[in-house]
């Protein structure tokens, strides 16, 4: 495993990307296959699932350093990462262990069905021959996501360049289910589509937020504009007679959704099409809560199908009757799903996204100002002659989004982050004026610059009036605007309000706590907004 | 905390009644005792100073040449208002003191900073033993362990050399006093060329004046010519990151030296290229064998992870509340990036 804690120290160390391509190579160029294909697993997200749980090797690891639970608590908030938690706390040996990466997977997976004190005995001993950073990695293999500062994107450049193939192909040979157990390296990298796995999925085209120049020059005749729908972003895939339906996050999510299972029987084969799932009734799809609340759920019952019912918005179609026409312009693709797609458009399980039309850009600015009463977060723009690109990519795919709605509220609470964010307070809840309190309505933990960042941090230091925990009270001095996406009434919430995606638009040193808005202004926008 | 008691905590800072004198004061006192000349303990405006003689270069420097400062050797004793008052080593950087004060019996002593690791240019930690100890707790978590120096300065070595075989420079940001002459002592024999920030420079002449032995280092804005930068060694404070100021020495790496790189978070949020463990405070095991050596029962944590390590100290039997505070508060407001 050497090589590969070697690797993740050196992406770790360097900043510069092609230094990071370069790291990727050496690794890849000479480790085994056998590890190769568990390195790829661990970059795209595929770690197999936990041996053992979290809350043993926490408890095994404060026990091994001699140090009480509430100890190892507090050390946890500050460093912002269990597995490096474990390995910082644990006595420091020097690494004795000749394990390969593949060698430590395929033992932790014959614990599977060990009894708590084999698993106890396996982990103090792997502990014990592993030091510094691949301690630190071992640890991340057991319970963690590898977060090593390589993005899949980067992988993939690495990848396709090593063996001359177009990141987009190289890409699509690295999506949807493949298990390193019982694939080999260069089946899935190298060699040419042979059999393929039939689920497996393309990868999205992301669209970049809108930049100035694009509204002086788009036009009807060579933009398309569709509604921005709220809902998850999904791919169907209908091979070999069996329906896939994959999330934009690479999650299988097929038995999530069993009411667009019936599309099967529709669908020609070799059908997959780009769309959005959301929850809708009545005409118009429900607030984005409905479907994370539906998501939430680890059954299905007959009551979230009535309350909850899904459709798919279809936006594209990528694949039609077995062939791959995401090479063909936009315009194309289109009149297929007009054509031939919409034929299994139904009211309650299917439908195509319309598309907006407009003459000149006043329309649909003013359109745009509207999405809200069509249930849409903004239009997204595409160019009639693109292609369906691979990641996000600039040029051919914009979003709109309406703007935030916002209020200012004053920071009443802070606590600190996660990852990156480890040891500062960057987790702040804000709170609106009721009478003469304060009421927490929202947590936000985005929206500042480092450099704000750290500003308050050093406040919230400074000015802490109590600790509840991780959780600090904070005099409440700062205003801040906060923006978010959608507004409902909750009773779960203190307020009486929820809010959609909180964040931070920009702090508001020109205003004094008292001057900050009131739960009546936000009871305001639900009733003008909210559902 | 009692009102009688020798020392006490005052909004200005910790302070003795009965001899009438402040330790680190970080308001304006009459009288002064300065445990160390980094600024979040030595401040300016008291009307008197009084510090270990290796602290008075430094102290002259940054509060001005015309201080009213008495200086006094580590061992040696002085009385204020018959309160007994001595310095001992505490290991942290160049002329750094614990400050030890004894009344009818009863004995407290003042950590500052410190580290029990010699690091072979300031005078190494003595323990002292004493009836109240107040520490500071600056990496007071279980998860600060440092490596022995000569690890991480083999580190910061084979990166330089690294560095130079790809003819770039390198860049080594630390806290100008302290950690940069003890970067400076340790790396030598340089044989590279090594240039400095003003703030690094400036410290480092000055040192150099008072009779110190330190390598002479050139100051990067004397410097016209961007190709003498190639391959050398470049020293800075945290300061200069992300600064226009580092763009002469491109193509360059940078390290950053301070016990805070021990959490990737910490050094990734900085984006610097190489984060090294080099800290001048004690870790974890060095806070609790510094407690332990002095006897002390009771027990007073100042800046850093007050409440944990107090907490920690209560569970193991000894008397030990939080202190607040400003000390430290510096690098806190800065970024994390170096530790005073």
């Amino acid at each position: 495993m050497k090589e590969f804690a070697d690797l993740l120290r050196n992406l770790d160390r360097n900043t510069k990307t092609l230094e990071k391509i370069k790291a990727l190579k050496t690794y890849f160029s000479n480790a085994s296959d056998e590890d190769k294909i568990w390195a790829l697993a661990l970059f795209t997200g595929r770690r197999p699932p936990r041996k053992i749980k979290t809350a043993q090797v926490r408890e095994w690891a404060w026990e091994k350093a001699g140090i009480p639970e509430w100890l190892f608590a507090e050390s946890y908030q500050h460093v912002g990462d269990l597995a490096e938690t474990v390995a910082l706390i644990l006595p420091q040996h020097n690494s004795i262990s000749q394990k390969s990466l593949h060698e430590w997977f395929a033992e932790l997976e014959t614990l599977k069905k060990a009894d708590d004190e084999t698993k106890k005995a396996y982990i103090l001993k792997a502990w014990a021959s592993l030091s510094g950073f691949e301690l630190f990695v071992f640890n991340k293999l057991l319970m963690g996501s590898l977060r090593v500062g390589v993005s899949q994107t980067l992988v993939i450049r690495a990848l396709s360049e090593m063996y001359d193939q177009e990141p987009s192909g190289m890409a699509h040979r690295l999506m949807g289910q493949w298990n390193p157990f019982d694939i080999r390296f260069d089946e899935l990298i190298i060699q040419e589509n042979t059999a393929q796995n039939p689920s497996k999925p393309y990868p999205f085209f992301l669209a970049y937020t809108i930049e100035n120049h694009v509204y002086e020059s788009i036009s009807p005749l060579e933009w398309f504009v569709e509604w921005k729908w709220d809902g998850i972003r999904s791919q169907i895939i209908f091979r070999e007679g069996q329906l896939f339906i994959w999330s934009r996050g690479e999650e299988l999510v097929t038995d999530k959704f069993p009411e667009l299972h019936q599309l099967a029987q529709h669908f020609p084969e070799g059908t997959v099409l780009d769309g959005e799932i959301l929850c809708y009734a009545d005409g118009h799809p429900l607030p984005f809560s409905t479907l994370q609340q539906r998501i939430g759920r680890k059954n299905i019952t007959k009551k979230i199908l009535q309350e909850a019912p899904v459709l798919f918005m279809a936006y594209d179609v990528l694949e039609w009757n077995g062939i791959d026409i995401r090479e063909k312009p936009h315009e194309y693709r289109r009149s297929v799903l007009e054509t031939y797609v919409a034929e299994f458009e139904n009211d309650s399980i299917f439908k195509v996204s319309p598309l907006v039309s407009w003459n000149t850009m006043d329309d649909l600015s003013r359109l745009h100002n509207e999405s809200r009463t069509y249930y849409a977060e903004g239009f997204m723009l595409k160019r009639k002659s693109a292609a369906y690109q691979t990641g996000r990519k600039k040029g051919d795919w914009y979003k709109w989004k309406v703007k935030p709605l916002s209020v200012d509220a004053v920071l009443v609470y802070a606590q600190k982050g996660h990852g990156r964010r480890a040891g500062l307070f960057t987790d702040y809840t804000f709170a609106v004026w009721k009478g003469e309190h304060l009421v927490p309505f929202a947590k936000a933990y985005s929206g500042l610059t480092d450099k704000e960042i750290r500003e308050l941090d050093a406040f919230i230091k400074q000015n802490t009036v109590e600790k509840f925990g991780p959780v600090r009270t904070v005099n409440p001095l700062r205003v801040f605007e906060i923006g978010f996406e959608g507004i409902q009434q909750s009773s779960r919430h203190k307020s009486g309000i929820a809010v959609r995606f909180p964040r931070i638009l920009r702090p508001r040193p020109d205003k004094y706590a008292h001057e900050a808005d009131t739960l009546e202004n936000l009871q305001n926008l639900l009733t003008v907004y909210g559902v | 905390m009692k009102t009688k008691s020798l020392l006490s905590f005052s909004p200005s800072g910790i302070y003795c009644p009965e001899a009438d004198v402040q330790i680190d004061p970080w308001r304006p006192a009459e009288k002064a005792i300065i445990t160390h000349a980094h600024s979040d303990h030595a401040r300016y405006g008291s009307k008197h100073y009084l510090a270990h003689k290796d602290s008075e270069a430094i102290l002259r420097l940054r509060l001005g040449n015309d201080i009213s400062l008495q200086t006094v050797e580590y061992g040696e004793p002085f009385y204020i208002n018959g309160v007994r008052f001595s310095l001992h080593p505490a290991g942290h950087i160049l002329g750094s003191a614990q400050v030890r004060a004894e009344y009818k019996g009863e004995v407290w002593v003042v950590t500052g900073d410190y580290k029990l690791q010699d690091d072979g240019f300031s005078a190494p930690f003595e323990p002292v033993t004493c009836h109240h100890f107040i520490t500071e707790s600056t990496f007071g978590l279980p998860i600060y362990h440092w490596e022995p120096q000569e690890t991480i300065f083999a580190e910061i070595k084979e990166w330089i050399a690294e560095n130079r075989e790809k003819g770039i420079t390198s860049v080594l940001l630390g806290y100008a006093l302290g950690k940069m002459q003890r970067i400076l002592t340790r790396l030598a024999p340089l044989d590279y060329p090594v240039f400095a920030h003003g703030a690094v420079y400036n410290v480092n002449e000055r040192l150099r004046e008072a009779g110190y032995a330190l390598p002479p280092i050139q100051q990067v804005s004397e410097v016209s010519d961007k190709k003498h930068f190639k391959g050398a060694l470049v020293l800075a404070t945290g300061s200069a990151l992300g600064t226009p100021w580092m763009k002469r020495f491109e193509p360059y790496s940078v390290g950053n030296c301070s016990g805070w790189m021990a959490v990737r978070a910490s050094k990734n949020r900085l984006n610097t290229d190489r984060g090294f463990v080099l800290s001048d405070h004690a870790d974890w095991n060095e806070l609790n064998r510094a407690v332990e050596a002095t006897g002390a029962e009771n027990i007073y944590v100042t800046h850093g992870f007050t409440s944990v390590f107090s907490r920690w100290l209560n569970e193991k039997g000894l008397h030990a509340q939080e202190l607040k505070t400003l000390y430290g508060v510096e690098y806190e407001t800065e970024n994390t990036l170096s530790e005073a």
